[in-house]
Order: C-alpha cells, then sequence, then structure tokens
C-alpha cells in the first residue's frame, strides 16, 4: 500500500515537451512511472518518444483524460502559465494535480486552490515542491528514484532537499510514500492531509514530518497528532537561525514577528508528543529507534 | 517586498483610493520644497519598514515650509529601531475627527484571502487583536469572485462603523481589493483610515506587501525596490541570480535546496555551540543545478565577506550527481585562484556519491577537507572558524 499514488497511476505530464518536462519525464519513466501522455496547448496530435516510449500529446487535459484515462497528473509549465494549467486539469476532473513549477504568484494558486475545493474532486500537491514518490510503485516529480527502496516509513516534507536528506538516511529500512508539499505561502496538500493518510495506510507504520519557518502548519499538525494519530511520529524543523522577516528561499519560510517561528514548532510537536530532531541525522535516529533498526 | 509608506500611499492614489498629498524628500531642502508645495500644514513622517515611529520622534507637525526643513532636518539620519531614516514623506496636514483599521492580507492558514476591519484605528493592531478581539472583524473574501460592494458594505456594518461613513468606507475597501488583486499584493493595509472633521474618509498611513514572484507581470515594481537597505553582498548575489542571505556569523554557507541550507544553518550554529559560539554567515542556495560557474559565484561572494572564516559545502546529491558537483568545486577553485583563502569543508552525499568524492581526494586542493556527515562536516567548518 500507499499513499494517494500506487503502481496503477496513470500519469500526464504537462508541460513534457519543455526541456525540464522532457528531462523529468524521462526520470520518472526509468523509475517504472505509468506515464500514459502529455498536455502542452497548441502541440495536440504529435507523438513523442522518450527513451524507447511513445508518448502522444493532447492540445487539454480533458482530451488526454479521454485518450488515455490518466488519473494523475505532473505540471512542469512556467509560472506564467501554471494556473491554467492546474485549472485545465481541475476542468477534467483530475483526481490528482503535482505541480512542480517554482515561482507561481501566490494569488495564482490560491485562485486554483480555490477552484479545486469548488469542484470538489481534485487533490493538489504543491506548487514549488519535489512531487511525490511510493519507491518501486510510481514516482511523480523530480524525486530521485534511486534514493531509497519500498518500506514503512511514511515522510512528508515541505523541503525537497530535506526529503532526500531524511529518505537517503533511512535507505536501508525504506519509505512507503514520500511526499514533497512544497515551500510556497499557499499548499494544496498540507502536512495534515499526509498525516491522516498515513495513519489511514496499513503499510505505514511510522511516520517522519519535516517542516520549516513560516505559517502555522506545524502548529496545526501537531494538533492533528494529538488527536488522530497513533503511529509514532518523530519530526524536524529547520530555520532555527533564520533571522525575523527574511524570506529563506522558499517563498513561505519567513519568520514574521513572533509567529512562523522554528521553536514555536519543535514546541507545538513536542508536547503533541512527537520527537523532534536537532539534526536531520539525529532525527533519523530517532527513527531508528522507534523502529528497533 | 515591503514598501515605504510613500510608495503604498502613490499605489493607492493610482487605484483611487483617497489619499492627501503628499511627497518624498530625501533632505532638508527638499522637504521644505515639498511642503512650500503642498501648503499649509504638512506632517513630516520618517520613512521607514518598521513600526512605532511615531513614540520615536520620527513624526512631526510642521506650521510652515521652514518649520518642514527644521524637522525633516531633525528626523533625517535618525535611528529607530535599527533603521536609519533617509527619506521623509511631507503629507498634507487633516483635521482628524477619527480613526480606523482596514486589511486585506493573504491568510496562509485557512489558504484564503482576509479582510480585517476595526474601528479602534491608528493603534498596534496586533494590541486590539488580543486586548479587545470583539473590536476586530475578520472575514474571508473568496479569491475567485472578489469583494463586491455589497459584501464590503455588510463587513463595514458588522464592524460597527460609524452609520454616516459606512457607505464611504465601503467604497474604500472595494478600491483597496482593487489594489491588492491588481498589484498582485500580499497585505493592504491601512491604519488609520481617518474621518476628517469636514466628513471626508482618507487613507492616511498604509503598509503594501508586493508579492516577489509575480515580478514576471509587473515590471513597474522593480523601481520600488529599496536598494541602500540592500547588503552589498546580498545585491551582487542578487546580480547573480543566487539565493543568499547575509547572516552575522563566521562560517560560510553553501548549499542545495532552501530547506537543506536552512538546515545547515542551524546544524552549524548547534555546533558552533562548542566552539566559542561560532555561527553561520549566510544562508546561500545554489538550486539543483550546482554547475562549476554557480559553484564559483557562489564561492567567490562567501570567499569576499570579511567576516567569514571558513565555509561550509553542504550538497545532497538528488537530481544533481556528486561528481558534477565535486568537479564544479574543483573548477571554482581554479577560476578563484588566489581568492580562494579560506579553509573548506565539504559534505556530498546522495547520488554518485563514491565518484564524488574520489574527484575532490584526487584533485586535493589544500584547502578543501571531505567530511562524510552533515554533523561531522558542521563541527569541523565551527571549529577552523573559532581557530
Amino acid at each position: 500500500m500507499s499513499i494517494f499514488i500506487n503502481k496503477q497511476t496513470r500519469v500526464l505530464v504537462q508541460g513534457m515537451t519543455g526541456s525540464e518536462g522532457t528531462k523529468h519525464t524521462k526520470k520518472m519513466l526509468a523509475s517504472g512511472t505509468n506515464i500514459v501522455g502529455g498536455v502542452t496547448p497548441g502541440k495536440g496530435g504529435m507523438i513523442v518518444e522518450m527513451d524507447g516510449h511513445m508518448l502522444p500529446v493532447f492540445n487539454t487535459v480533458k482530451e488526454a483524460v479521454a485518450a488515455t484515462q490518466a488519473d494523475a497528473t505532473v505540471v512542469f509549465v512556467p509560472p506564467k502559465f501554471a494556473k491554467s494549467a492546474v485549472i485545465d486539469a481541475i476542468d477534467a476532473a483530475m483526481p490528482l494535480v503535482v505541480v512542480i513549477t517554482e515561482g507561481i504568484p501566490v494569488h495564482d494558486t490560491a485562485a486554483f486552490f480555490a477552484y479545486a475545493q469548488s469542484k470538489g474532486v481534485t487533490r493538489i500537491i504543491g506548487p514549488n515542491c519535489p512531487g511525490i514518490i511510493t519507491p518501486g510503485q510510481s514516482n511523480i516529480g523530480i524525486i530521485p528514484a534511486d534514493i531509497t527502496g519500498s518500506g514503512p516509513i511514511g515522510l512528508v516534507s515541505k523541503s525537497g532537499t530535506l526529503t532526500y536528506q531524511m529518505a537517503y538516511e533511512l535507505r536501508d529500512i525504506g519509505i512507503s510514500t514520500a511526499v514533497g508539499i512544497g515551500g510556497d505561502p499557499i499548499i494544496g496538500t498540507t502536512h495534515i492531509d499526509c498525516l491522516r493518510a498515513f495513519q489511514d495506510d496499513p503499510e505505514t507504520e511510522a511516520i517522519v514530518m519535516i517542516g520549516e519557518i513560516g505559517g502555522d502548519a506545524e502548529e496545526r499538525a501537531a494538533d492533528f497528532i494529538r488527536e488522530y494519530v497513533t503511529k509514532p511520529v518523530v519530526g524536524y524543523v529547520a530555520g532555527f537561525t533564520a533571522p525575523e522577516g527574511k524570506t529563506m528561499g522558499h517563498a513561505g519560510a519567513i519568520v514574521s514577528g513572533s509567529s512562523g517561528t522554528a521553536q514555536g514548532k519543535k514546541d507545538a510537536l513536542e508536547a503533541a508528543g512527537v520527537r523532534v530532531g536537532q539534526t536531520p541525522s539525529e532525527t533519523a535516529r530517532l527513527m531508528r529507534a522507534i523502529l528497533k533498526r | 517586498m515591503d514598501l515605504f509608506e510613500y510608495q503604498a500611499r502613490d499605489l493607492f492614489e493610482k487605484h483611487g483610493v483617497p489619499v492627501l498629498a503628499g511627497a518624498v524628500a530625501t533632505t532638508a531642502a527638499e522637504a521644505a520644497a515639498a511642503a512650500e508645495r503642498i501648503g499649509g500644514k504638512v506632517v513630516v513622517k520618517a520613512q521607514v519598514k518598521v513600526g512605532g515611529r511615531g513614540k520615536a520622534g520620527g513624526v512631526k507637525l510642521a506650521e510652515s515650509a521652514e518649520d518642514a526643513r527644521e524637522k525633516a532636518g531633525a528626523i533625517l539620519g535618525m535611528d529607530i529601531k535599527g533603521h536609519i531614516v533617509g527619506k521623509v514623506m511631507i503629507a498634507q496636514a487633516a483635521p482628524i475627527d477619527s480613526e480606523f483599521y482596514l486589511a486585506i492580507l493573504l491568510d496562509r492558514s485557512n489558504r484564503t484571502f482576509l479582510v480585517m476591519a476595526s474601528v479602534a484605528g491608528g493603534m498596534d493592531i496586533e494590541a486590539v487583536a488580543h486586548e479587545t478581539p470583539e473590536k476586530l472583524i475578520k472575514v474571508p473574501v473568496n479569491t475567485i469572485e472578489g469583494l463586491s460592494k455589497a459584501q464590503a458594505l455588510k463587513i463595514i456594518q458588522d464592524a460597527a462603523f460609524p452609520a454616516d461613513i459606512e457607505e464611504k468606507v465601503a467604497e474604500v475597501l472595494v478600491l483597496l481589493w482593487g489594489v491588492f488583486v491588481a498589484e498582485d499584493a500580499t497585505l493592504v493595509e491601512v491604519n488609520p483610515l481617518v474621518k476628517t472633521t469636514d466628513g471626508r474618509v482618507i487613507a492616511l498611513d498604509g503598509k503594501v506587501t508586493l508579492d516577489d514572484n509575480a515580478e514576471f507581470r509587473h515590471p513597474d515594481h522593480e523601481a520600488l525596490v529599496d536598494h541602500s537597505a540592500e547588503n552589498a553582498l546580498e545585491e551582487e548575489a542578487k546580480a547573480k541570480n543566487l539565493n543568499y542571505v547575509k547572516l552575522d556569523g563566521e562560517v560560510g554557507v553553501i548549499g542545495n535546496g532552501a530547506g537543506l541550507v536552512m538546515s545547515t544553518l542551524d546544524v552549524v550554529a548547534y555546533a558552533g555551540e562548542k566552539f566559542g559560539g561560532v555561527k553561520p554567515a549566510n544562508f546561500l542556495d545554489i538550486g539543483g543545478g550546482a554547475s562549476a560557474q554557480v559553484m564559483a559565484d557562489g564561492l567567490s561572494i562567501i570567499l569576499s565577506d570579511k567576516d567569514v572564516k571558513s565555509v561550509f559545502v553542504n550538497v545532497f546529491g538528488g537530481i544533481t550527481s556528486c561528481d558534477a558537483v565535486a568537479n564544479g568545486i574543483v573548477q571554482a577553485l581554479s577560476m578563484l585562484g588566489d581568492k580562494a583563502n579560506k579553509p573548506i569543508v565539504v559534505r556530498l552525499d546522495g547520488n554518485n556519491v563514491i565518484e564524488g568524492r574520489r574527484i575532490l581526494t584526487e584533485a586535493a586542493h589544500p584547502l578543501v577537507e571531505q567530511l562524510d556527515t552533515m554533523d561531522g562536516a558542521a563541527a569541523r567548518a565551527a571549529e577552523l572558524a573559532a581557530k
């Protein structure tokens, strides 16, 4: 088992014919992802060869779904066109939309998120995220597939490289699903969504949750863990040394006044019974201790 | 990007929000000239991106142009909570009857936009929210439909604004929503919004934050950047498209990915506790690519920071393989030549790490030292910085 994606997931790539889209389509195919086609407005009807796979290109997600029965899409289009790409996917009633694009204006994200909510069908992951991987089954996005194998740990993180670091540290134990939820101020899938899914996933035995400064998602996740999660959770929070009022790489990673601090998040998680590591490696050791491996 | 008050005022004016005449001045003479143009009594207001300037003496009423010259002379150069005043705004003075509060902002928790309105204007709104929460009302806005006049009026009525101005305030709120959307703002705040003794409703002081991600559709926003506030190294990094933030420690940090770099800073500070409180000197994310040129640009900025005593390069090879990163480091060092003059601790892990480490070992650069773990490398970099 896994959360959100598995071997059967049929994936479209929006922006497949662009340079990033092409590069990562090949990588996703190489890691076993069932890619069924691409969407590039104006290039419908083309067939593109990707390392021996012949993939059809469509003008719209709706056309692509009709022809391929795709049930997930990954968005690689530039920030300027991301909003219309996501809305195209929502209009096609796409169950899962993974938005890799970094640099989307927050007004655009707010609009497509609200639109998805109003339709009630589409889960959005991201934007500004590395995607989601269920090792050995499906890999949607840019997470390097060979970092880790399949195992009992569920991983959710705002950061791409910390996802890789943690999955790598725990590679001998393995991951059920890893979700990079993204570092923007508004994201479609939250820590809480993933915690709930991991709690309900019989194959996930324990959960690693990685957060960072900005907003109050970690504090809310802590409340949720207290109420709902019975599986062990270990946590890590980045940004203790970040100065107030400075954006640290991710658009959402900013301490405003006394809110959004790493210390506040760590305290909230610990109060909910989550063991929080001081460094990524210590966090991995806490997980090992829990799983006795 | 946070705007100065005078920039917010100008944006408001552009979108029809009622404001008073105002002009910015960087010298006392300019202030006097602006006061002369505006005529009558004016207010001289320090332009700083921090609250509490009134209490600090940064806002003064001036009776005449000469008086404005004198007041501006006193305010320019003032230190307000670490912000040196480089500009003042000369604003027409208004006879104030009462003060209110309006704001539209990004509500991260609920993933939408929020209108806040209060009859307790002119005060610190966080204090109002804390002490008299019943006086601050918060209403989410449907991001697809926007804010209609009828909704705005309902909000103003619910916030118990005086009946005689509720229509005018609702109009202002709709205009502020226009600013928020048209300019891709994440915050538009008016505090205070005033009713004058002659019954006008005016945005007297404004705060605006613009979304940096939306710059591509606002070429005019570039002109609003305050280059004087930027650190020289930050300026140089920006010109080279590097994501760099100057901090006040001694260990220069380069890494890939915002989360990993933030984490690296923390791990350095944590390790530094054992070495006399050594701290990270900067945040620098070189992103996924980590080509030789990017690595050289990053290293050259960090090595030109006189506070830096050692450098920690912390890369996890995800998409990028470690051999490419190692080659980048080697080439960067040869590009930099004598400019590379501080010890560099490198920790590579992940994709193709064995080859990456071999390349660095073989290059045997005298300044470069490799460690296998992030925690160990952070400790070594801190130790070298403390020497």
